[in-house]
């Protein structure tokens, strides 16, 4: 069976950037294939080249064994592109969006008119469907934008960050409607900043930083990587660290990280069971603590451990944005991570 | 919205099996869209101009407000001085303003266009199986009507002003339709433009260059002849003057000279010339 997307060596340079730096990416039919990485990575330049809106300097990409670079209407006739930022006309209504795009791939008026309805309302739009979307909110417009891809039932859509700016019940949502499209045959090519989000949707995952590819597996074998969770100790006297991290490295074989600020140590565990065992042997070497906490691993952690340097150093680097999956303003992995904070 | 899960007959409503076989979707595509698609896609985005007209009537303010207050303004200003008097001077003028209202309007074809391209939904456009030509193609042809609008006040305004054109009915109705067609013609100078320039300020900007020299020196507000014969000399081959001259013929005398046969040509080399550029440029680089 063809893949639904073969890529090998893909390049895009903008100047002195190289962007996408030979991006090699297979992705099967059926799947969601998840490109996971921060800010600037390259995501949203891949997922460009690959739906023709920007020319592919090097490599070689098929979509289902079309060729991007030859036959660039092919493609378009089989893809559903969902853009990071929701690509609908803010002067018309839902309805009239759904109904141009419609008519424009040459579905009959009236036939139009039925799957802007039906559209609108399996999205949860119905109510919507005759209010300028210059009204809408961003969850609504991301929504009317995923509807506006679903007119054709395209068999491969890309979605670029599907979630990210949605409160957490919106972004719920979303991956209830991106797991029910791969259930009607579609498969899925989506971008992410959040473990979190790449964990609970893909079936494989490629994580990408500074235009390459710097691993890839299931969400299973990236975490092994990492470990299944994470303690996070802060230490009540930060003097204490050094031999708080000796104490930590006798009891388990995953190399903690220290982030002397705030006088925190991050360890890697295979186990949750592990950190009653990290706990017992702190307090038998009379360290004090100030807080104790289970977390999933972050991306930023991921990133430490298969590249060696954490994803927040780049975010400088990577077009001045900041960086929302690492530190903690990530809702999606505070949701999900079995917290338990313990005050002194 | 309790659920969002979709049921297994989305879209194409009764046709086709539940789920998607991705073999047959690639064996049904085509690799280019043929002339009937391109024209019905133009449609379709020429309707999306309309609506948004309809919503921003502010982008009537140009075709409306211009051409009244042009006509009003050049006749008493400049009649006297160079007709003796207004009622002399606006067979000479109307036809002048009728040209420079064309030339404006195609300009702010250009300009709205490229504003318009920055939006978002212009990457969907981009991404959907469509002509390249439609989303250029389709706002211009609902700018018809924007042209319709300037071309008709102008000479609802020059006729209110006393302006009698000796041209009749019919003289009226060619310079008419002349403004119209030389205005969306010139629309794809400006269109190109718009593909190549990094904002719509730019094209503004640009635009006002061409635009300025071309209208005031030419023979749309005084007589070729009363200008210094280098001055003269580009005034005789600048096409705006062939515009003007061919809309006087028509207006004034009801005559369908050579001139009118030239300025029909002009109009046709420059959508021969620059649509392809713009369609070309726009699929490039946008
Ligand atoms: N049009 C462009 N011109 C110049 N640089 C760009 C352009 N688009 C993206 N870049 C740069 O390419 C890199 C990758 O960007 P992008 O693909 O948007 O990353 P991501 O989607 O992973 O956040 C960034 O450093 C960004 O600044
Ligand atoms: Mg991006």
């Amino acid at each position: 069976m063809t893949n639904a997307v073969d890529v090998t060596g893909l390049v895009k340079a903008f100047g002195d950037v190289r962007a996408v730096n030979g991006i090699d990416l297979e992705v099967r039919q059926g799947e969601i294939f998840g490109v996971l990485g921060p800010n600037g990575a390259g995501k949203t330049t891949t997922l460009r080249m690959l739906a023709t809106l920007l020319p592919i300097d090097e490599g070689e990409a098929r979509i289902f064994g079309v060729d991007v670079r030859r036959e660039p209407h092919r493609v378009r006739q089989i893809l559903g592109v969902t853009g990071q930022y929701a690509s609908v006309d803010e002067n018309l209504t839902a309805a009239e969006n759904l109904r141009l795009f419609a008519r424009l791939q040459g579905i009959s008026r009236r036939q139009a008119r039925t799957i802007a309805m039906e559209l609108l309302d399996q999205f949860g739009l119905a109510d919507a469907a005759d209010r300028l979307v210059s009204k809408f909110s961003g969850g609504m417009r991301r929504r009317l934008d995923l509807a506006a891809s679903m007119i054709t039932r395209p068999p491969l859509i890309f979605l670029d960050e599907p979630t990210t700016g949605l409160d957490p019940r919106t972004r719920g949502q979303m991956w209830d409607t991106i797991r029910s499209l791969v259930v009607q045959g579609s498969t899925i090519l989506l971008t992410t900043q959040y473990l979190d989000e790449a964990d609970q949707l893909a079936d494989r995952i490629a994580v990408i930083d500074h235009g390459r590819k710097v691993a890839e597996g299931t969400p299973e074998e990236l975490k092994a990587q990492v470990g299944s969770s994470t303690l996070q100790v802060t230490l009540a006297h930060s003097d204490d660290r050094d031999l708080a991290m000796a104490v930590v490295r006798g009891v388990l074989a995953g190399e903690p990280t220290l982030s002397p600020e705030s006088g925190r140590i991050a360890v890697p565990m295979t186990t949750a069971d592990d950190a009653a065992d990290v706990l017992i042997a702190l307090r038998k070497a009379g360290v004090g603590i100030q807080a104790v906490n289970v977390d999933r691993p972050t991306l930023d952690e991921v990133f430490l451990a298969i590249t060696g340097h954490g994803a927040e150093e780049r975010a400088d680097t990577a077009a001045g944005t900041g960086w929302p999956g690492g530190t903690n303003g990530d809702n999606g992995t505070n949701d999900t991570s079995g917290v338990l904070e313990v005050a002194r | 919205m309790s659920t969002l899960a979709l049921p297994p007959t989305i879209g194409q409503a009764g046709a086709g099996p539940a789920t998607i076989d991705p073999a047959e979707v690639v064996a049904r595509t085509s690799s280019r869209p043929s002339p009937s698609q391109a024209v019905a896609q133009t449609f379709s985005m020429a309707w999306r101009a309309t609506k948004m007209m309809r919503r921003n009537p502010e982008q009537f303010f140009d075709v409306t407000i211009q051409p009244l207050l042009f006509t009003a303004m050049f006749a008493y200003v400049f009649g006297g001085a160079i007709s003796g008097s207004v009622s002399d001077y606006l067979p000479l003028m109307i036809p002048g303003i009728l040209a420079q209202t064309a030339l404006i309007t195609s300009m702010a074809t250009g300009v709205q266009l490229r504003d318009d391209m920055e939006k978002g939904v212009f990457d969907r456009f981009k991404a959907l199986p469509i002509s390249r030509l439609a989303p250029l193609a389709g706002p211009m042809m609902a700018d018809l009507i924007r042209y319709g609008v300037a071309a008709t006040l102008t000479l609802a305004s020059g006729i209110a002003m006393g302006y009698r054109p000796g041209g009749g009915v019919l003289g009226v109705l060619g310079g008419w339709l002349l403004t119209i067609v030389s205005g969306w013609s010139l629309a794809w100078v400006f269109t190109w433009i718009g593909t190549l320039a990094r904002s719509a300020q730019a094209v503004q900007g640009m635009s006002m260059l061409i635009m300025f020299p071309l209208t005031f020196l030419s023979n749309a507000f005084v007589p070729a002849e009363s200008l210094p014969g280098w001055l003269e000399a580009f005034v005789k081959v600048n096409p705006v003057s062939h515009v003007v001259t061919a809309c006087r013929d028509l207006i004034n005398d009801g005559a369908v000279t050579a001139q009118v046969g030239w300025a029909l040509v002009g109009c046709v080399a420059l959508v021969v010339i620059f649509a392809p550029l713009a369609v070309r440029s726009y699929a490039r680089k946008m």
